[in-house]
Order: structure tokens, then sequence, then C-alpha cells
């Protein structure tokens, strides 16, 4: 391929059939020229000398004869880059300036398409990805729904060849080295027929594999996980394995580049569901009231629209409303794209990653109109030369092409660097583990998409910023050029390059407006009070169905966990916690009245965030209680069912925390709760939210097995991480142990805002250059362009304020103007910010001042150097040059 | 040597379509005819020949064949094309007027009072 393109490009740039005719016809020309003079008497070899002289005396340019011939657009086309590349190198500053401003403004451009393209446009790696589609439920895009629902949704729909359904699990898996950690994706047996998707190796489950309860202790490893883990062992299929200390058998490793339906995840092995009592307890596959499966999907029909499933689906969810009037009200269903988990990270990124390509491609307007005006103040440098040529025979087409030629280099070369630096950056995204627990995968590795998009938006910037100067040549009048010298123009008038850079300091101002306002809001969200006090605090993880514990054992160890942890030296209080605030793994519950019987979710009061918590909680997270009491080892599972709650829970349910205190709730189970205390509002899910209710039960009465703990060290006790491991390691040797510090581990409650602040700051420092190299163009051109005058206004004793007045004023009244605009832009754009950062407003007068302060301190550098240069002007040197 | 005459701008290719008219030419032929025919006075430049035979041909004007020359040498062939034939009408219809004109202007004497 690329060594056609190169033999066709040689064939058109060098023409050597032209080139061949031209030269023979000279010769021929030369041979009668010779034998005319032969026969005029002179010898043969005189003629010859004679004949050439004459001819070269008058020879034509081979460029002319060309031209003539027509049809030699390349071989211009060749011309113009030569000439341009040397004009180029002739100003290296400019050609600099000009490329790292593209390269940067591509290289966002790029990298912003290359995630759009791999999260958004590229399609799942699955067979026939346009018939798969995902059931969301309700309208809270959540896709959860319970095991029975599930197998009665597959077994009545009429929409789907075949329905599968996943949820996602952390397993201890142990191939005879030690446990370690796996995320498991727990499938129904028919997910992979149902996916179309074929083994690498071995086989893939069944639906003939499901008998019931545990009855399929298979393991399908990720071609990944097997590469890593297993070193590519072919002879792996068959071996057991220990999950959660069960015996599994390895029956296949799925193809490279399976990695289950979710964007985002990159999962290491594939479980049945139906072993769900062996990855957690307790075991809910026979609850309608727990929603266990993850997600349900599959391929339509052919034939079937989205429309037509959804119609049908709901037909379903009418019967599930007259079947399970418990369970389901007004139940509907939307079909959606499985991949962002539906409109649930859908939206959010589709709108995050929308924002983010809006100011991507500000920036590179930017850059264009900087270069623009760069381009303009260029030629007008040029004018002399332009005129010139112009005078000399030169068609205003030509020129303006040698123009374009010039812009086209500039913005390839640009083009090539930005998009090395993007795919760079890409390769990074994609290798980076942004939350080292999670299996989290950012799929942008940068494919021909992203290469092509980087080439045509490097082009079609060159085209841009090349029509700026275009009316000025058009209008070049040589004669007067060449009369006036470099045009001194009309200084009043506002010219298209002052308005091209306001626009620039205004887009510029706008960015770094909201990476100031991205940043002061995550220092907020840091510092910000989140309703627990975590400096001190260690956190810890384990899970007891992965050392092998059952339902019924688990309150027993816990209790014997904790008051392990509580004799750890430097540990002040012990707490459970599950989940803790601000982590992954958020679970609601619906509240009721204590007298209603009829427990459907439209009769509920409220729905809360579901903590269950030990005693002890509430003083180890300094989390103060208002009212009331907090949990004790008395509230066991025998004893009356106790219930803290917040100050929000309190007001929605029972009006106010006093009439809520020693007041009864029930659960959509129908269990009956005394709220004993309330607690203080804090953050649960994420630190830009409000208030929201929440409802603590108490770990003895509603046991789990997945178990985090919190350990308040007493001061300076920084060490006792060590010691809880040993601890725990003392009690039993097979739990798995995580321990960080409370800090670390709201890693993941702050990585949007840490996402949006790294974006918008890297965009904001590629905007505060951009303003840089375009101040400093504009102020250097107009510096250069009166210099004369302002020589001979400091040699009729201006002063040097006056002298910067006239130089950079000017350039200064734009920045003003520009900075103004863009704050207030900024201001509304970040209405959209607030939801990701935390109490990001732009109304902040620290964010003004600082925005005000980077623009001001961007001017002044920008212009500093232009500004000394007008100070230094000599008179009388610049008068002796003219 | 006989007097030579300046060439006027634009008149090299109404040169070329007459001396071409007369029979098909080689691009040194095309010079002999045209000394030939203007009596020597008007000499072209051997290199400027070229440029403007190229441009004909471009126009459509003329067209070119390589051939054999008289000497028995590989020559290119030029030949006049309908549209140069009516470009040729065009153009002499245009000089004589312009050039009777000219001769005219510049025969005119002082009317006696």
């Amino acid at each position: 391929m690329l060594a056609r393109i190169r033999s066709l490009a040689a064939r058109l740039l060098r023409r050597p059939g032209v080139d061949a005719a031209l030269t023979d016809e000279i010769e021929s020309h030369l041979a009668h020229r010779a034998d005319h003079l032969v026969q005029q008497g002179l010898p043969r070899a005189q003629a010859e000398v004679q004949a050439r002289r004459e001819f070269g005396r008058t020879l034509p340019t081979r460029e002319e004869c060309v031209d003539e011939m027509g049809g030699a657009f390349l071989h211009s086309l060749l011309q113009d880059t030569r000439f341009s590349t040397r004009a180029l190198l002739r100003s290296p500053g400019f050609t600099l300036v000009a490329i790292t401003t593209l390269a940067l403004a591509i290289a966002a451009n790029a990298v912003v398409f290359g995630v759009i393209n791999g999260i958004l446009l590229r399609p799942l790696n699955v067979p026939d990805p346009k018939s798969l589609y995902g059931i969301e439920q309700g309208s809270q895009h959540s896709m959860y729904m319970s095991y029975p629902d599930f197998l009665d949704l597959r077994e009545r729909n009429r929409s789907f060849e075949d329905l599968a359904g996943f949820t996602i699990h952390m397993a201890g898996i142990d191939a005879g080295s030690g446990a370690t950690r796996a995320w498991a994706i727990a499938t129904s047996a028919n997910y992979f027929d149902a996916l179309h998707v074929k083994p690498f190796l071995g086989r893939l489950f069944h639906q003939t594999d499901d008998r019931g309860r545990n009855s399929a202790p298979y393991i399908v490893l990720a071609h990944d996980y097997w590469r890593t883990h297993f070193q590519s062992d072919p002879t792996v299929v068959g071996r057991v394995v220990r999950l959660n200390r069960h015996p599994f058998t390895i029956i296949g490793v799925a193809q490279p580049g399976f990695r289950g339906v979710i964007t985002f995840l990159s999962p290491s092995i594939f479980v049945p569901l139906i072993q769900q009592g062996q990855l957690e307890a307790p075991y809910r596959l026979d609850s309608r009231a727990t929603h266990t499966v993850f997600m349900s999907l599959g391929h339509l029909r052919p034939g079937v629209t989205p429309h037509q499933a959804v119609s049908d689906l709901n037909a379903v969810g009418a019967w599930f409303d007259r079947t399970y009037p418990k369970d389901h009200n007004n139940t509907t269903f939307k079909v959606v794209n499985p991949g962002l988990y539906g409109n649930y990270l859908g939206q959010p990124m589709r709108a995050f990653v929308t924002g983010l390509a809006i100011l991507a491609s500000l920036i590179l307007l930017a850059a264009c109109a900087n270069l623009g005006s760069l381009f303009a103040a260029r030629a007008s440098d040029r004018s002399r030369e332009v005129a010139l040529r112009l005078s000399l025979g030169a068609s205003r087409g030509r020129i303006l092409r040698q123009l374009f030629t010039e812009a086209m280099l500039l913005s390839l070369a640009g083009g090539a660097l930005g998009l090395w630096i993007s795919t760079a950056l890409l390769r990074a995204l994609s290798s980076w583990q942004p939350l080292p627990k999670y299996p989290i995968l950012i799929p942008v590795q940068p494919d021909e998409m992203v290469y092509l998009s980087a080439i045509v938006l490097a082009l079609l910037s060159g085209a841009l910023f090349a029509l700026v100067p275009v009316r000025q040549v058009l209008q070049t009048n040589p004669y007067q050029v060449v009369k006036a010298g470099p045009g001194q123009g009309k200084p009043g008038r506002l010219t298209l390059r002052d308005v091209l850079l306001g626009v620039q300091i205004a887009i510029c101002s706008l960015l770094v407006t909201s990476s100031v306002v991205a940043v002061r809001g995550l220092a907020n969200s840091l510092d910000g009070d989140m309703g627990f006090d975590r400096r001190g605090a260690f956190l810890g993880w384990t899970d007891l169905t992965m050392a092998g514990y059952n339902t019924e054992q688990i309150p027993a160890v816990q209790k014997r966990l904790y008051d392990a942890l509580k004799s750890v030296p430097g540990a002040e209080s012990v707490a459970f916690a599950n989940p803790l605030p601000l982590s992954a793994g958020m679970r609601t519950a619906l509240i009721f009245t204590d007298q209603t019987t009829d427990l459907r979710a439209a009769n509920a009061l409220a729905n809360a965030y579901l903590f269950a918590v030990s005693p002890d909680y509430f003083t180890t997270v300094r989390t103060p209680l208002t009212q009331g009491r907090e949990f004790t080892w008395l509230d066991s599972a025998d004893s009356p069912k106790v219930a803290v709650i917040n100050e929000e829970l309190a007001r929605l349910a029972f009006g106010s925390p006093r009439q809520a205190l020693g007041n009864y709730f029930k659960t959509r189970v129908g269990h009956r709760y005394q709220v004993v205390g309330i607690a203080r509002n804090g953050k649960y899910a994420n630190l830009t939210e409000d208030f929201k209710p929440a409802l603590f039960l108490c770990t003895t009465q509603s046991p789990g097995s997945e178990v985090r703990f919190v350990v308040r060290a007493r001061d300076g006790q920084d060490a006792i991480a060590g010691t809880i491991r040993e601890t725990l390691h003392r009690e039993d040797s097979a739990l798995p142990v995580e321990i960080e510090s409370w800090n670390t581990q709201l890693d993941f409650a702050l990585f949007p805002s840490r996402m949006a602040a790294l974006t918008l700051g890297v965009l904001g420092i590629i905007g505060s250059m951009l303003t840089v190299s375009g101040i400093f163009g504009l102020a250097a051109y107009s510096v250069s362009r009166r210099l004369k005058e302002l020589g001979i206004r400091i040699a009729l004793g201006a002063r040097a304020p006056q002298v910067l007045q006239t130089a950079v004023g000017r350039v200064f009244r734009i920045l003003a103007l520009g900075a103004g605009a863009g704050l207030v832009l900024g201001a509304l754009a970040s209405n959209v910010l607030a939801a990701i950062v935390y109490q990001a407003s732009p109304r902040d007068p620290l964010v003004v001042l600082c925005a005000v302060a980077v623009m001001a301190t961007l001017g002044i550098v920008a212009a500093w150097v232009p500004a000394q240069r007008a100070l230094s002007a000599d008179p009388l040197r610049l008068l002796r040059e003219e | 040597m006989p007097d030579q005459a300046q060439l006027l701008p634009g008149t090299l290719d109404l040169l070329i379509l007459k001396a071409v008219s007369l029979g098909p030419l080689h691009g040194y032929g095309i010079l002999l005819r045209i000394a030939q025919i203007t009596g020597q006075t008007l000499l072209i430049e051997q290199g400027a020949l070229y440029p403007a035979l190229f441009r004909l041909v471009r126009q459509g004007l003329l067209d070119a064949d390589w051939g054999v020359s008289q000497n028995n040498r590989k020559a290119k062939f030029y030949e006049l094309t309908a549209a140069g034939r009516l470009r040729l009408e065009q153009e002499t219809k245009g000089w004589n007027l312009f050039a009777g004109a000219m001769s005219a202007a510049l025969a005119a004497t002082p009317e006696e009072a």
C-alpha cells in the first residue's frame, strides 16, 4: 500500500515523460540549428558549440516551460513547499511557536476524540454488538433486578433471542500458592451462548450446566488473566482451584479481548451465578425483594425493533404488577446500550466527554485564532515581499497558494507532533489503573480513527488560519506598499487581528477560570465536612466468605475479630461498617411507617442509604449523635431490632428528630425497628450530594460476610496498620486482609472531582500557553511595526509609561476585555461543573481573584519582551536603518 | 543584415500561428519561417519560442507530434488546429484594424487652416 503511494507520488512529482520530452525537443532544436550553421560554412564541432551558446543565452527556465504546459500542479506544489520551508526556517521563532501551539491544541482534541471513540463509539467486543441490548428498569437508570424476576422475564418476553444476567463479585482465588483477590463476573449459565461468544480454550458454561444451587463449580478465565496469572498455560483446562476455599474446576479460557459487556471493567474470571452463595453471604437468589442481578441483556430477535421490545417487556411488567404486587408497582422497562451500564453511567459519561469535546475544540479554535493573527502579522510584515512579487508578475493566486502551503506545512508538522503526544497519552491512559482495587480499564488505545481525526483536524485548522491573511494579500497594492514601506495602517481601527486575539483570550480565560474552580472545588472537598473524621483512622477489609465461613458462623467470628482488633496496641476504638460512607457498594433500603401493611415501593416513606454498623461505630468515626444512643453489644440477634437514623431521614419519615426517637418503622421485608439514636447528616454516596436519608442497622442484627472495619489510632500511631494485619492473621491466616488509611480510601469518592480537576487543569495550562503566545505575537508585532514611531517619541522626550501605553496599551485593553468576557463565560460554565466538583462556585471571590491574577500575570509575562524592546528603541539607529 | 524591429508584446503568438498555418513545422523551422516571412526583420529569440509553443498547445490552438525532419532528424512538428485557424483569422483582423489605425494616425499631417 505504502509502496504504491510512494511510486505514484514519484511519478507525479518527477514527471519523467514531460521532462524527457522537453529535453528531446531542445536537443532536436539544437541539432537543426547546428545543421543550419554547417550549411553556412562552420565546421561541425564549432557549429554545435555555437548553437548551444545561442540557445543558452535565452534559455527559458525549465519551470517556465512546464508552467506553460499546464497540469504541473504537483510540480509547483513542490516548489511552494520548498519555498515555504525555507521561509519558515528563516523565522524559527514564529515556526516554533506556531507548531507548538498547534501540536498542543491538536493533541488535546485527539485525546478527547480518542476517549470518545474508545468509550462511546467503538462497539463492544462481542459478536453482533448492534443487536445487543440491556434492560433498564423504572426511571432510576437502574438495571438491577432480582433473580426470580430475571428468570420470569427471560421466560415471558418474546423479543430477545435469549436473556443473560450477571453480577460482579470479588473472590479469593487460590491456585495452589495462596489466595489472591480476583474480580469475578457471576453469570447466568446461558451467558456466553446468549452473547454468541466462543471459547479460546476448553469450553464455556451452557444452560445445561445449571442444575440448581451450587451445581456448577466451574471457572472460565478471562484471556488476560490466563496470560498473567497462569502464564498462558494451555493445560490449565481441567485444573481444580479454590475459590473462596470451595473447589472450582477451570473449564475454559475466553477469547482474547472478551471482557464481558461493561466497557470499563476488566474482570479476571467468570463463574456461574448459581454459585452465588459461595461468593457472598447470604444466599439471595431465591428472594424477589433483593435485586441480585446486576444487569440482564441479550440480542434482540431479528426484525424486532427496540421500540417493540420495550412494549413487549412492559407487558411482562404489567404481569409482574398483577402477580407480585408486594414487589412490583408500575413496572416499566427500557432497553439500553449495555456498555456503559445503560444510562446510569452513559448519561454522565456522555455529558462529561461532550463538555471535554467542547473545551478541546475551543482550544483548537483559540489556537487557530492565535495562528491566524500571527499569520496576518507575518503577511503584513512581508507585504513588501508580496508587493515585489506581484509587481514582478506573480499572480495573486500563486502568492495565496504559497501562503496556504506555508500554513499546511505548519499544520501538518503541528498535527504530527500533536498526534505523537496524543498517542503517547492515550497509551498511558489505557494502561492506567486509576483505582488499583477495582478492575477498571480505560479502553482508549489509539486506532486509525484517532490518527485520521488528528490529520483532518490539522488540515482543517491550517486552512482556517490561512484564511485570515487572504483579504490582506488580495488588497495589496504593490505601488502603495513599495512607496510607503510596510503599512503604518490606521492605528485607531479595530482590526480582525484584535478581534481574534480578544476571542482567543476570552476562551483561554474561560478555561483558566474553570480550572481554578475545579482545583478550588477539589481543595474544598478535601477539607469539607463529610460527617465523619477520617484523620487518624485506618480502614480494613476482609471477607469471611473468602475464608470459607458460612452465614451461621458469621456473627460469632465478627465478634471474635472485633475483640482481637480492640486489643491492638495503639487502637483507640474499633468498629465495623458495611459499607463505609463514600466507598463503593452503596445499598439503599425502603422505609415504611409502622402501620403500613402493604409494603410496596409506592407506599414507602423514604429510600435511605443502608449501612450495617457495629457498636462503637459513631464514636470511632466521630459522627456525633444529636439524640439517643448508639448500638451496644447488648443489641443482639435475639433482642428487639434497633436502628440509628440520620437527621434527614428523621425529618422525612417522622417530621422531626424528636418525634423519631423511640418511634418504630418497617423495612421492605417487614422487619420492625425502633429508632434509638439520631446521627448528624453526612456525605454518603458522593461529595457533591445534598443531605440524603441514611439508615444504620446493627451488624449483630443484620450480618454480612464482607467486613470493613475502622480502627481509630491514638495520636502518632501511624504504624498501626502492620499490627492490625498481624492480629487478623493470628485469628485466621486464611482471611484476606487489606488495610489503608481512610484518606487513601477516599480516592474512590474523590475520583470524579480529581479527574475533572486534572483535565480542566491541563486544558487551563494549554489555554494559558496559548494566551501567552497570542499576546506575545501581537505585542511583538505591534512594537516592531511602530518601532520607528516609538523611537521618535522617545527622542522627543516621551517617558516610559507613555511609550508603553503606545506600544502595548492596546494589547492590554484587548486582554482586559477578553479576560472579562471569559470570566463571565466561566461563571456560566461552572454551573455545569458543580455536578462533579464539590462546592464549585465561580462567585467565590478567591476564584475570581485567582483567575484575574493568572490572566494578568500571563499578560505581563507575554508582553515583557516586546515592551523591553519598545523601551530600548534607539531613535538614531532606527532612522539610520531606514 | 537588414534592420531589425523589436517584437511588440503579444505578437509572438500571432506570428507562430501564421507561420504554422503555412504548413506543419518543427520548432527551429518555425523560427526560420518567421525570419523568412518577415524578411529577416523580426528575429525571435530561440529560447522564447518554446514557452510560447507550449502555451499554444495547452490552449488547444496547436497540435504537436513527433516526426522526422528534412535533415533526417527526429523533431516535434506543430500543426494548426481548427480552433487555431479560427483564432488566427480573428487576430489577423484585429491586427489589421490596429495597424491601419496606427499608420493612419502616424501619417497624419497638420491640417491647413
